[in-house]
């Protein structure tokens, strides 16, 4: 399982996303972040073990953002992988996720 | 970079690519001056190579750049061509192409890596015409512009990129590009772009929605920069503004956009200053045709002021227009549709069937156009998958230079009917034989030109290629006019081998089959003494697989002439129901001449004689009862069914004659492949199997009915022809038991 849930019974709702985020996880991960959100007020992402990103993954990441902000929820990500932070530089979208600590 | 969804596009268009540079080299080496194969070849070169650095396959972009500074030298006349230069060319041509192939393969990376060696002595020739330094860097970029009076102040490259939905899915990532363009110069800003990203019900994960205003700094041509998207130039938005564009081209590029937050965008990326913007966004407002017109004024004046390649990227882009009237289409999606029509004309044959019986004329009628608009599906569906002949032919060009060179003969390629069009797969299996046949053209049919003088002709050899349709079938032609086959030195070799006993009357046609006897063709020495023979076997075994036949035809002294004859398709077809007993059969309607109805006297004597008097012609029969063993008498009543094949008339002896009928081809299983007389079956549309008869096979076993004594052993099993070479008529029913 890529996308590990964690609830301690309170908020934040941890997710923990492992291996790719790539166009082939992508529909996956789609309703699964969705999922996490839907249930969370505020949503922490643990993406430093994330080892392979393309934009179809980047695009996932803004679609959370973008739906955690209408929904008056937090998102904050807690852990960026190298290749996820590779990408976020390339589109210039590093600053986009309030600069967590690199893994 | 993780492409696990090949590059498919790519690898397409650069063989398109390389197709067409070998053209255009063939071209040069004939007329060394002509600027538009000058330019046909840089263009294929500059295309591959700016792909592959999107792609990171930097083996091709090493070897292809090295090819572009050659090709560079050439356009500005410094270096001449020459046959040796347009030969290393094309050989360097090859190998591009044998770096492409390694591109099918999962591990593509490694087997770039593992084919870099093989072009280390190319490189070397090429360095030898190469551009003073001309082996390391870019080409020429533009010579540095004073900020025009009225231009912006940012002296970098803008890039505006808004991508198809369906780049990701084509394996072709934006970030590939970004990646790219940070290789060639260097990236000052990126400003992503995703407010088209709909709301979480609607975004499509797999789509992008993503684009970005970007500010690159460099000595870059734009047409470096503009090669990196040649892929996605179809169907994405791509502007590329010269370093201090005229603010009109920022107000065209905002009026295209029509995107409420690109100005903030092009702020934020510093391609303009406030300003700038605001001035821009006057002149989109106040009339965006006339900024249009100046956008256009501007750019044309920066193109007059760019590098030369600007020519070739006018060229590509009128090039890509021309493609996108066109549409790439996965060939198991074509295989699926094909596929589908024909369970949709057996299901529509059951209808009708209903209909029949069901005896209400409104149904019928409908049934009936519902009919005709099936049949055009399917005529539709199967035309997708038509194309023309021509770029099989023209690989032969290069063929026949190269080979000739070889061997020392000069020889002129002359090709004829390469509009002729025919069905995808059948492209695929003719290859290998015309490969095979104009090489053996080649090789041994033209002679040498001094034996040529000798003989009078030309010194000059001529092969040509030639197509055309003809009932239902493709022909392909292969004749040369060299030294004809030797039909003594062939029998002589067949009474040798025991292929042929002696005393054995054998027609012209028969003797020259012979050579394509496995035994006969794979021997060193007959090769000598035929002048024909590699391969041969392979060619009559391929075009059997395709229920095709072969023609030759042979005039000793003046050439040979090798016709390919192959049905035009392989999924459906209309056929001729005839029903003998409680069996039904399928002959292709194409090959069906007419029908007779035989007289009760008649049917006595045809019975004894095996023929029947056609307005004065003899026309031989076949019965398929006995050949296929159907139990039962003869009904009150038989029919004669003349079919044509090739030139060659026969008659089908039948009991009933049951009309036209769509007929799909279902193949037989393998355990049917050695049997003769049947290529294939259909369902019927009371869900019946009938067999599809193999005419050319039969038509064939009357015309042999005179039997040849031949010896048993020793030979392959193969075609019906052969099969049909020993057994009269009459004498094959075990035959038929097998397939009944």
């Amino acid at each position: 399982m890529a996308i590990i849930t964690t609830r301690d019974g309170g908020t934040p709702v941890r997710v923990t996303v492992e291996g790719s985020m790539t166009i082939y996880e992508a529909a996956e991960h789609k309703s699964e972040l969705l999922a996490a959100l839907g249930d969370a007020t505020a949503l922490e992402l643990d993406l430093g073990e994330v080892d392979e990103a393309d934009t179809a993954g980047l695009q996932l990441l803004l679609l959370a953002r973008r739906e955690a902000a209408h929904a008056g929820k937090t998102l904050r990500v807690v852990r960026l992988g190298p290749a996820l932070a590779e990408v976020l530089d390339r589109w210039g979208l590093r600053g986009a996720f309030a600069d967590p600590p690199l893994h | 970079m993780n492409h696990e969804a090949a590059p498919h596009t790519f690898i397409a268009e650069s063989r398109e690519l390389l197709r067409d540079m070998e053209a255009a080299l063939l071209t040069l080496e004939r007329s060394a001056a002509d600027p538009e194969a000058v330019n046909a070849v840089f263009r294929a070169m500059h295309t591959i190579k700016g792909s592959s650095g999107v792609f990171g396959f930097d083996v091709i972009v090493e070897f292809s750049h090295a090819m572009e500074s050659v090709i560079e030298e050439l356009r500005a006349g410094r270096v001449a061509v020459d046959e040796v230069l347009v030969a290393l060319l094309l050989a360097c041509g090859d190998h591009v192409a044998s770096l492409i192939d390694c591109l099918d393969a999962d591990d593509r990376l490694a087997r770039l890596e593992a084919a870099r060696p093989a072009g280390a002595d190319l490189l070397q020739q090429l360095a030898c015409y190469g551009a003073p330094g001309g082996n390391g860097q870019a080409p020429a970029p533009d010579p540095a512009r004073p900020p025009a009076a009225d231009g912006i102040a940012s002296g970098c490259w803008h890039v505006s990129a808004r991508f198809a939905p369906d780049v990701l899915r084509h394996g072709m990532d934006p970030l590939s590009f970004l990646r790219y363009l940070s290789s060639i110069g260097q990236v000052e800003t990126v400003v992503a772009v995703w407010d088209a990203m709909p709301g979480a019900a609607s975004m499509d994960p797999e789509a992008c929605y993503i684009g970005f205003e970007l500010q690159l700094s460099g000595a870059l041509g734009r047409q470096e920069i503009d090669a990196a998207f040649e892929f996605v130039r179809d169907d994405s938005s791509i502007v590329i503004l010269a370093p201090h564009a005229a603010p009109a081209e920022y107000a065209a590029l905002l009026h295209e956009r029509a995107e409420p937050e690109l100005g903030a965008a092009l702020l934020q990326c510093h391609a303009l200053t406030p300003d700038e913007l605001a001035q821009a966004l006057a002149l989109a407002k106040s009339g965006w045709r006339g900024a249009t017109a100046a956008a256009t004024a501007a750019a044309t004046g920066d193109a007059a002021t760019a590098a030369p390649p600007v020519a070739g990227a006018d060229a590509a882009r009128a090039r890509g227009a021309a493609e996108a009237r066109s549409l790439r289409v996965h060939a198991g999606k074509l295989d699926d549709l094909i596929n589908l029509v024909g369970e949709l004309v057996i299901a529509s044959a059951g209808v009708s069937l209903g209909a029949q019986r069901a005896q209400d004329a409104e149904l019928r009628e409908a049934t009936a156009s519902m009919n005709r608009l099936v049949e055009e599906v399917r005529d539709a569906a199967l035309s997708l998958r038509m194309v023309p002949i021509r770029d099989t032919f023209a690989r032969f060009n290069r063929v026949v230079h190269d080979l000739g060179r070889d061997l020392g003969k000069e020889v002129e390629l002359v090709i004829t009917g390469a509009e002729t069009e025919l069905d995808k797969s059948l492209v695929e299996k003719l290859s290998d034989p015309l490969m095979h046949l104009v090489r053996n053209a080649l090789d041994h049919g033209i002679e040498s030109p001094d034996k040529r003088l000798l003989r009078g002709k030309p010194a000059r050899g001529r092969v040509q290629l030639h197509a055309y349709h003809e009932t239902g079938s493709i022909v392909i032609e292969v004749a040369d006019d060299g030294g004809g086959l030797d039909r003594d030195r062939i029998l002589e070799r067949a009474l040798e081998r025991g292929v042929l006993q002696p005393g054995q009357p054998l027609s012209e046609r028969d003797a020259y089959q012979l050579i394509m006897e496995p035994g006969f063709s794979t021997a060193q020495e007959v090769t000598s003494v035929s002048g024909r023979g590699i391969g041969m076997d392979v060619v009559r075994r391929n075009i059997d697989s395709l229920r095709g036949s072969i023609a030759i035809d042979s005039v000793p002294g003046e050439g040979t002439s090798i016709a390919l004859r192959v049905p035009l398709t392989l999924a459906i077809i209309d056929g001729f129901l005839v029903g003998v007993g409680r069996s039904t059969y399928v002959i292709p309607l194409k090959m069906v001449v007419e029908c007779l109805e035989l007289s009760p006297e008649d049917r006595a004597r045809v019975r004894e004689s095996g023929y029947v008097n056609l307005r004065g012609e003899v026309l031989p029969l076949l019965r398929l009862r006995e050949l296929f063993d159907v139990p039962g008498d003869a009904g009150r009543r038989e029919n004669v069914v003349v079919v044509n094949y090739g030139g060659e008339r026969a008659g089908f002896v039948v009991d009933a004659l049951l009309g036209e009928f769509q007929t799909v081809i279902k193949p037989l299983g393998r355990l049917f492949d050695r049997l003769s007389g049947v290529s294939g079956s259909t369902i019927l549309g009371s869900g019946e199997v009938a067999l599809i008869l193999d005419v050319p096979g039969l038509v064939h076993r009357v015309l042999q009915a005179d039997p040849l004594p031949q010896p048993r052993d020793g030979r392959a099993p193969a075609g019906p022809e052969q099969d049909g070479v020993d057994r009269s008529v009459r004498g094959n029913r075990h035959e038929g038991e097998q397939s009944c």
